[in-house]
């Protein structure tokens, strides 16, 4: 139980850590959350005008679904840079070697990213909403599917601390980052999965990507539900997202404990 | 007296690397233990087996009568470790990063606020507590580091090359904490490849090559297995060739030459001052000085070790 209390209070040190960070770097601060409302702009505007909407419906509702997605899965790139940075600095070393909680390190690490993606995934809303984007499906669902998101960015940070261990080398995590642009946009939460030659197809409909879109998509009641012989994850998207997200933890929670061990 | 940092046969090899070949240590409750190594000879390592940051394949070691695999809590209640890189949050400021650590380490908020004010009061830090550690000199930033190590009183202190790369007063700023550290009691075992500084801060040396510690003692003891050095200065740097074999004849080694006018042995025990300016007359040799002195750690280090460059 004592324990579990420390455990709990370095976390919450940790998570202080990272928010006193933010406070001195306000560039960073503007830029994470410029970041959604430029993506609006991008893909809602310049690429908007030339991609069609399958079962037709405006493009840029059809895009919200993606751009949350894709502000979702930036947390694994997020939590691996910062781990990863404070593993090269020696920083992790210190806090092994004191007598906290090892697991305060990932918890906190984790628990600060969560509360870094809730103003960011509010900046996307606002810019959303001002591009004509709505939910249609009442609050119940628009909960669920704003709950989805939180969910599965949580698995992904983890995925993130234990990436940002086994990389040691802030340098290399810098460079890994723009290997998530590709994961991202191999998938429907874009374009259309249905034009894709074929193994690029499979690729984007097992993508976890493509099922948190799926899922967002059908809860806000946006276009572009496909319909016909779908790929299990697109036929069912919210189960898929909850497989997801207890798979991916149920892998990165030990191996990034482990990692922390020794 | 009692030993606090024991210390037997520790193995650690990472792949093919034997980083630890059986590396036994002991350091007494009160004194500071200079690990001395050449790259390589495996000082880090064995500082992070003894912080619990590594677990040995094979030995054991103990810290403050705690096992560091069993009892890593209890070891890691008690230490400070101060590693060979600044392990400090640049994006955070310098006080920002005590009253950090403070908390870790499980200090009441107020504790650890006054800690952090109180460290860098003494420490000459406080002008520079509240700007952001990256924007600080590389000594700054050590000494954030040797402080930030210091937030719980540690009872041993583990500082893995703390002076290396910082300009001579950072150095003696350095050093001036330890020994204040050391007069209030904390343990401190720092590695380091500057034989000066060992000779200055260290009671006792260990000096550790390819994984293993091959001599210690004091400073003046390892000074003594190593025998007083004969230095001869020569007038006319012709005469180098033949002072040099001179006294290969007389130390059975050959003497090291530098400057240009000047060889210097190892002279085995007994030899006198007189016999050699005999020797060297006989041989025609001007000598310019002649004297008999104490080995540098340096030498000792250099003849320990079997490297012909020195370290530093
Ligand atoms: N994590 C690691 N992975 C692989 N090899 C390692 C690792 N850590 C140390 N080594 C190797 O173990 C040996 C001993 O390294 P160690 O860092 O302990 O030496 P050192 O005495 O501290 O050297 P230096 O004076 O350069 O700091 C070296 O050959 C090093 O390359
Ligand atoms: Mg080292």
């Amino acid at each position: 139980m004592i324990r579990l209390r420390w455990a709990l209070a370095d976390g919450v040190t940790l998570v202080g850590r990272e928010f006193a960070r933010l406070r001195h770097d306000p560039g960073e601060i503007v830029a994470a959350l410029l970041f959604p409302a430029v993506m609006v702009v991008l893909f809602g505007y310049v690429f908007g005008s030339a991609i069609g909407v399958p079962g037709g419906g405006d493009y840029r509702e059809y895009l919200m679904p993606g751009l949350f997605a894709m502000v979702t899965f930036s947390s694994v790139t997020g939590v691996m840079t910062r781990t990863a940075a404070d593993a090269s600095r020696g920083v992790m070393d210190r806090f092994r070697s004191m007598p906290m909680a090892r697991s305060a390190v990932p918890f906190g690490q984790t628990g600060a990213d969560l509360l870094i993606g809730l103003p960011m995934l509010a900046v996307m809303v606002v810019a959303g909403l001002l591009a004509g984007w709505r939910p249609h499906l009442g609050p119940v669902a628009t909960a669920q599917a704003f709950l989805l998101m939180v969910v599965l960015r949580y698995a992904l940070s983890w995925v993130g601390v234990y990436a940002g261990l086994a990389v040691r080398d802030d340098r290399v995590a810098d460079a890994l980052v723009p290997l998530s642009l590709p994961v991202t946009m191999v998938s429907n939460a874009f374009v259309p999965t249905g034009g894709m030659p074929g193994w690029l197809r499979f690729l984007a409909d097992w993508n976890p990507v493509s099922a948190l879109t799926a899922a967002t998509r059908e809860l806000f009641g946006n276009p572009g539900v496909p319909a016909g012989d779908l790929a299990w994850p697109l036929a069912h998207p919210v189960a898929a997202v909850l497989l997801w997200s207890a798979a991916l933890l149920a892998v990165s929670v030990p191996l990034a404990l482990r990692a922390l061990s020794l | 007296m009692e030993s606090i940092v024991v210390a037997e046969g520790l193995h650690k090899s990472f792949g093919d690397v034997r980083a630890l070949r059986g590396l036994d240590l002991n350091v007494r409750r009160g004194t500071v233990c200079g690990v001395l190594g050449p790259n390589g000879a495996g000082k880090t390592t064995a500082v992070r087996v003894l912080a619990t940051l590594a677990a040995p394949d094979a030995g054991h070691a103990s810290v403050a009568g705690h096992d560091v695999v069993r009892e890593a809590a209890e070891v890691r209640a008690r230490i400070g470790l101060a590693g060979q890189y600044a392990a400090v949050d640049e994006k955070l400021t310098g006080r920002g990063n005590l009253r950090m650590f403070g908390r870790l380490s499980h200090l009441p908020r107020r504790e650890a606020h006054r800690r952090a004010d109180e460290l860098l009061d003494r420490f000459g830090l406080a002008d520079a507590a509240d700007r952001r550690v990256a924007g600080y000199s590389g000594g700054m930033r050590r000494r954030l580091d040797l402080i930030a190590s210091l937030v719980r009183r540690p009872e041993v202190l583990f500082l893995d090359e703390p002076t290396t790369g910082l300009d001579p007063r950072s150095r003696g700023e350095i050093w001036q904490a330890v020994r204040e550290l050391v007069a209030d009691g904390t343990t401190v075992l720092l590695t380091t490849q500057y034989l000066d500084e060992a000779d200055r801060l260290a009671d006792d040396v260990a000096v550790v090559d390819h994984g293993r510690v091959i001599a210690t003692g004091t400073p003046d003891e390892l000074k003594a297995t190593v025998g007083d050095r004969l230095d001869v200065v020569v007038e006319d740097p012709a005469d180098l060739p033949r002072a040099a074999a001179v006294l290969t004849g007389l130390a059975g080694a050959e003497p090291a030459v530098s400057g240009g006018d000047r060889v210097s042995v190892a002279l085995p025990g007994g030899l006198r001052l007189a016999g050699v300016v005999r020797e060297l007359d006989r041989a025609g040799v001007a000598a310019a000085d002649v004297r008999l002195r104490r080995p540098t750690l340096d030498e000792v280090f250099l003849r320990l070790t079997g490297r012909t460059e020195p370290v530093a």
